[in-house]
């Protein structure tokens, strides 16, 4: 679309700025020479393993774990018990059996009086190796009272519903904000009342109500969660290599929990093997191998195995949702209520920001103009895995595009209007930004409709609707689906967002080395994100340093400064800013040192890439790398500035950016057997600046698959009694290459204007996008059969049921 | 990391010798053949077998060959071999049309038909194509061989004909000149186990059904086949409207549960469309068509 700037090539064959560039990290990872937690092996190092528990929801009369501790090579078991036994000098609690969540509630460490979900911690092993850690859990001995499990939200808010928290002294389900509140509002709940109820009483409106769910799903990154703790008890330093997205954060909780001083502590993500927001949350397991390692004095390993990872760790979604929208006849949207039941697991563990319970839900009213938009959101306890925000989510955007997206195609399905010509009668103009929406967030920068066109162009749009025309008069059931999405990503402004109190600005340092050579230091970790090459641009852009001379570092507390963390597409739009800044107040100072060795006014220079010139005199400059040793060096400067070249700074973003984009798939239905074949996937993607547009692709690729997986075959569901139905990779169905059609990818570039560069984020866009496409394919391909919506996921059981008017309740056992 | 319970290993350097260990360790021993059903329940410590008996280097066990009329295939044989044997292909398109949506490569290049004959899952792909074509297989142990036809072979879910101390040599199935043949299956993903799949055969002689057999998986029918549904079938035009009737009673064989595969009504349904997707393809084949 737009065309590339040329931008010039460093000696190693890269761009001294943005464009393609192979990712550097892959180097190792291509050779097998990643370096993960688990393979991390220390001297005398211990390993662990975790009993949990096979029911969601008993009471525990006691565990015995004489036998455990009898088995050779066990060096100590620990219980809730024993935890409740440890004195904790922290203003958390008063011992280590809990641990406060992100959310400000508290989970359990090991389970002292009941277990609440199927696979909560109960008892920790440790031992000298792993195999026999695991033959020890089968000798503990654990007397459970089975309680009745609640395994659905609805059930939950029942007034005879059992009780799960009642550590809490809670008498229902409910979950309280930090704000004293069970329920959370966003929008104009009245405005928007009022004009449903008009809608309805207008023979030229309609309102549409549909009742949606977004069943729980798992993030599954390929590596587990795992954790090394080194304790050492001369210096009271605690080393921990971790699978965490937020080292910092990690280590302040750490210090809340344990009581640790702060400085003692290291928190160390080496490569970590995907994260999709599964790695945010703090685990038990972290937890006990730290615990662990202050018992035995050694170090203590923890990795879990694919079957905890999938039981335990933070699930995504499980959201039931009410939507209503209303609009004239002629395709306008007047209003959108929605109201959500939120399933939050057995501890509310969610991690977002502090004044956003819902997360980022009410951005549900989308890339429309229509003035009234409201949502209600209520949260419960349920006997299941605690977690909620994950699996590339943008905090609950996700659930609030799929939401606006069904609605949208059953309104145009109520009107009989094309989906694509609705939407292009309702989408926000590029006039209109910055826009104020009806939920209050100001959308950055936009063009729409272009975007939406372009889709158009590269799927055919027209051409396909002929198509469809003529396979329905065959017999043949072909589906198009549509989804435009807007995000808003990198929180945040530090006076609206914190997580558990931390402010979510993000800090940085660049140190530019005598002979010109860079380090910058991030305090974002990567999961695959492919920060060690995108960073380097940044950096290149703003200095003319070639990539491969800049050293990006991150994922170690002791070598970067503090920061939030990669989670909710924040990398590019906080930490990605903060490297353009960082760069720009070392490129200031460079023109000082230029101006003393060139003994003219700073004034009198200008930029071009790599090196600061005299304004009318361009053979007199200095070259970044020249200025680099001269202020390492002994060239006299000016009063005030000091040596060296390097800057640090600390990147409060003034708000959120707003990537979005117009996704389109084309499915084909075999009716007789409720089969989807994805046959092609057009996503065009306005992420803003695109740093290295090939690792864009590579983000959107995968986030595809993620939303094809989900709108398929992903989902965690439970049985009755509590069992998870998805605790192996046999159940829990993840897409392959042959569900993938080849992406047709395209793009639009408007960038962010308050963003250093532009650019926007682009980590979860496709993930976020891309489920409804695929639902309002499969749905508008049956649609000759009356559906008008289906849950996800629409394995061939789910949508031959749909066809034939017997849908299901996707979250509880099939029956 | 999965972590199976402590266990010991030995490879058996003939049938002869497996067997002489399989008497020697008991109830507690277990035959390794490719490990692909064995090896995950082991991780899960579903299956804590004290022996395993590797039999991978019996090339005794190897290879697909045609005996009279028979065609004959080692317990050893691979998915893969089956995939890719001409021999096989030449007489069935039921074989490679089953092996192509039997789980994924790497399975496929290790798994045996042995094992999964043995491991007698009910959803496994194999047993019905094995009832559909009235195989037989051959059960050793020390005081001898025996023959036993696949219809009778199960004795209920992952429960089978073989004792403690024998093996599953081969796996045999009758040449049936003009015979066509078909395998349909549905899947939630590509390498998934069947949400149900039918395989069948057709002989169709001067414009009626002169013989066919019909195999059900993962729907609960008995010993994977469906009789009544053969019987009509004898003797009549292949028309499409005797093919859908065949089909009906072919979903009546089936007696699925529930699961997060799907709902019975829906496995019952496939049940019968499928076969039916599979008589009509097997039909045309053997008509030449
Ligand atoms: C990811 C995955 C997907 C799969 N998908 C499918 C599918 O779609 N359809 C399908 O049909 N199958 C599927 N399978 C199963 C696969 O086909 C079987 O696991 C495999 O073929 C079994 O054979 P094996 O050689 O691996 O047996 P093993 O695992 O070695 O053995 C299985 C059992 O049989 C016994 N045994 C093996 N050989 C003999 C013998 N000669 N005599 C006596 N006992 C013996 C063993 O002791 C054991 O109890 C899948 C498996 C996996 C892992």
């Amino acid at each position: 679309m737009t065309a590339v700037e040329e931008v010039p090539i460093s000696a190693a064959g890269n761009p001294i700025g943005f464009g393609n560039m192979k990712r550097v990290e892959d180097q190792r990872f291509v050779r097998g020479q990643g370096n993960y937690v688990d393979d991390v092996n220390l001297p005398g190092m211990l390993h662990s393993a975790i009993l949990r528990s096979p029911f969601a929801h008993a009471k525990i009369n006691g565990i015995d774990t004489s036998a455990a501790e009898a088995l050779p090579g066990v060096v100590a078991v620990l219980t809730g018990a024993a935890l409740e036994g440890i004195p904790r000098p922290s203003l958390l609690g008063d011992n280590f059996a809990w641990m406060p969540t992100l959310s400000y509630d508290t989970q359990a460490v090991l389970a002292t009086d009941k277990v609440r979900f199927q696979g909560q911690e109960v008892a920790f092993v440790i031992a000298t190796d792993r195999y026999i850690a695991k033959d020890a859990l089968e000798l503990i001995e654990v007397d459970y009272e089975p309680l009745e499990p609640v395994m659905d939200a609805k059930r939950a808010m029942d007034p005879d519903a059992p009780v799960i928290r009642d550590d809490k002294g809670q008498t229902d389900n409910s979950i309280t904000d930090v704000h004293g509140a069970k329920t959370w509002e966003s929008g104009n709940a009245i405005g928007t009342a009022e004009a449903i109820a008009a809608a309805e009483a207008d023979p030229d409106c309609v309102v549409v109500t549909q009742e949606i769910m977004y069943p729980r799903v798992h993030p599954s990154p390929m590596e587990t969660c795992a954790s090394v703790a080194q304790m050492d008890k001369v210096t009271g330093q605690l080393t921990l290599w971790t699978t965490s997205q937020a080292p910092h954060a990690h280590r302040t909780v750490y210090a809340m929990v344990a009581g640790l001083p702060e400085h003692k502590i290291r928190v160390i993500s080496p490569d970590v093997g995907g994260g999709f927001g599964n790695k945010v949350g703090v685990y038990p397991g972290y937890v006990l191998s730290i615990l662990g390692s202050i018992v035995t004095g050694k170090p203590v390993k923890w990795v879990e195995d694919r079957n905890e990872n999938l039981v335990s760790t933070s699930f995504a979604r499980d959201y039931h949702m009410t939507g209503k929208i209303a609009a004239t006849k002629e395709g306008k949207i007047l209003a959108v209520d929605v109201d959500v039941l939120a399933d939050h697991g057995a501890f509310n563990g969610v991690a977002q920001p502090t004044n956003y319970p819902a997360g980022f839900f009410h951005i549900f009213s989308g890339s429309y103009d229509y003035p009234n938009a409201h949502c209600k959101v209520t949260p419960v306890y349920t006997n299941k895995a605690p977690g909620g925000v994950a699996y590339a989510c943008s905090f609950r955007i996700t659930e609030a595009v799929y939401l606006i997206e069904r609605m949208v195609d059953m309104l145009a399905a109520e009107l009989e209007m094309d989906p694509a010509e609705l939407r292009l009668k309702n989408l926000l103009r590029p006039e209109q930004f910055p826009y104020t929406s009806p939920t209050g967030w100001v959308y950055d920068s936009g063009q729409y409709e272009l975007t939406m066109r372009e889709a158009m162009r590269i799927a055919g749009y027209d051409e396909l609707r002929r198509e469809q025309a003529e396979k329905r008069a065959r017999g043949e059931y072909m589906g198009i689906g549509i989804s435009f999405f807007t995000e808003g990503v990198g929180a945040g402004p530090r006076k609206d967002m914190d997580i558990l109190g931390l402010g979510m600005a993000d800090g940085i340092e660049l140190r530019v080395h005598p002979t010109g050579k860079a380090v910058l230091r991030l305090s974002v970790q990567s999961q695959g994100q492919g920060h060690e090459t995108s960073y380097a641009q940044i950096v290149a852009h703003e200095l003319g340093i070639a990539p491969e001379d800049i050293e990006v570092v991150h994922g170690d507390t002791d070598q970067t400064p503090f920061g939030l963390g990669t989670y909710g597409s924040r990398s590019t739009p906080v930490s990605g800013a903060a490297a353009a800044v960082v760069s720009r107040k070392v490129k200031d100072k460079a023109r000082l040192v230029a101006a003393a060795a060139l003994e003219c006014s700073p004034d009198d220079l200008e930029w071009e890439l790599g090196r600061w010139k005299v304004k009318g005199d361009p053979e007199r400059g200095k070259t970044i790398q020249e200025i680099a040793l001269l202020s390492h060096g002994s060239l006299e400067l000016p009063e005030g500035v000091e040596g060296h070249l390097e800057a640090m700074t600390v990147y409060n973003p003034p708000n959120l950016t707003y990537p979005y984009g117009c996704y389109i798939c084309v499915v084909d239905v075999d009716p007789g057997t409720g089969q989807v074949k994805v046959r092609r996937f057009i996503a065009v993607d306005d992420c803003g600046t695109r740093i290295n547009p090939m690792i864009v692709e590579g983000q959107v690729h995968g986030g595809l698959a993620d939303g094809i997986g989900m709108a398929l075959m992903e989902l965690i569901a439970f049985d009755e009694d509590g069992n998870c139905l998805g605790g192996s990779f046999m159940d829990y169905l993840l897409p392959t290459a042959m569900e993938c059609p080849d992406y047709e990818l395209g793009e639009t570039v408007t960038p962010s204007p308050h963003h250093p560069i532009g650019a926007k984020g682009v980590g979860e866009s496709a993930t976020v996008g891309s489920p409804p496409a695929v639902v309002n394919a499969v749905v508008d391909a049956i649609s000759p059969f009356g559906v008008r919506h289906a849950d996800m996921p629409l394995t061939p059981a789910n949508v031959w049921r749909a066809i034939q008017g017997r849908p299901v309740r996707v979250d509880l056992a099939v029956e | 990391m999965q972590t199976p319970a402590p266990t010991d290993y030995v490879r058996a350097t003939s049938v002869a010798n497996a067997i002489a260990l399989l008497e020697e360790h008991g109830e507690e021993a277990r035959i390794l053949a490719g490990g692909h059903s064995l090896l995950p329940m082991m991780k899960l410590r579903i299956a804590r077998p004290e022996m395993l008996i590797d039999i991978n280097d019996l090339d005794e066990l190897r290879g697909i060959r045609v005996e009279g009329d028979e065609l004959v295939l080692g317990a050893m044989v691979t998915h893969r071999e089956v995939l890719e044997s001409p021999i096989l292909s030449e007489h069935y398109a039921v074989f490679r049309e089953a092996e192509k949506v039997i789980a994924d490569p790497l399975v496929r290049n290790r798994g045996t038909v042995g094992g999964s004959m043995c491991q007698a899952d009910p959803s496994e792909d194999l047993s019905a194509l094995g009832a559909a074509l009235r195989g037989t297989v051959v059960i050793q142990n020390s005081s001898g061989s025996r023959t036993v036809p696949l219809r009778e072979f199960h004795e209920g879910p992952y429960e089978t004909k073989v004792g403690p101390a024998e093996m599953l040599t081969e796996v045999r199935f009758p040449i049936r000149p003009g015979a066509g043949s078909a395998y349909e299956k549905v899947e939630r993903r590509v390498g998934d186990w069947a949400v149900c799949s039918a395989g069948v055969f057709v002989t169709v002689k001067d414009g009626v059904v002169a013989d066919c057999g019909i195999g059900l998986t993962a729907v609960g029918a008995e010993h994977f086949c469906a009789p009544d549904a053969e019987a009509f079938l004898i003797g009549k035009a292949p028309t499409e409207e005797n093919l859908r009737a065949a089909a009906k009673l072919a979903g009546d064989a089936s007696d699925p549960s529930s699961d997060q595969r799907g709902p019975a009504d829906y496995k019952k349904h496939l049940a019968e469309e499928l076969t039916f997707r599979a008589l009509t393809r097997a039909a045309a084949a053997s008509q030449g068509a």
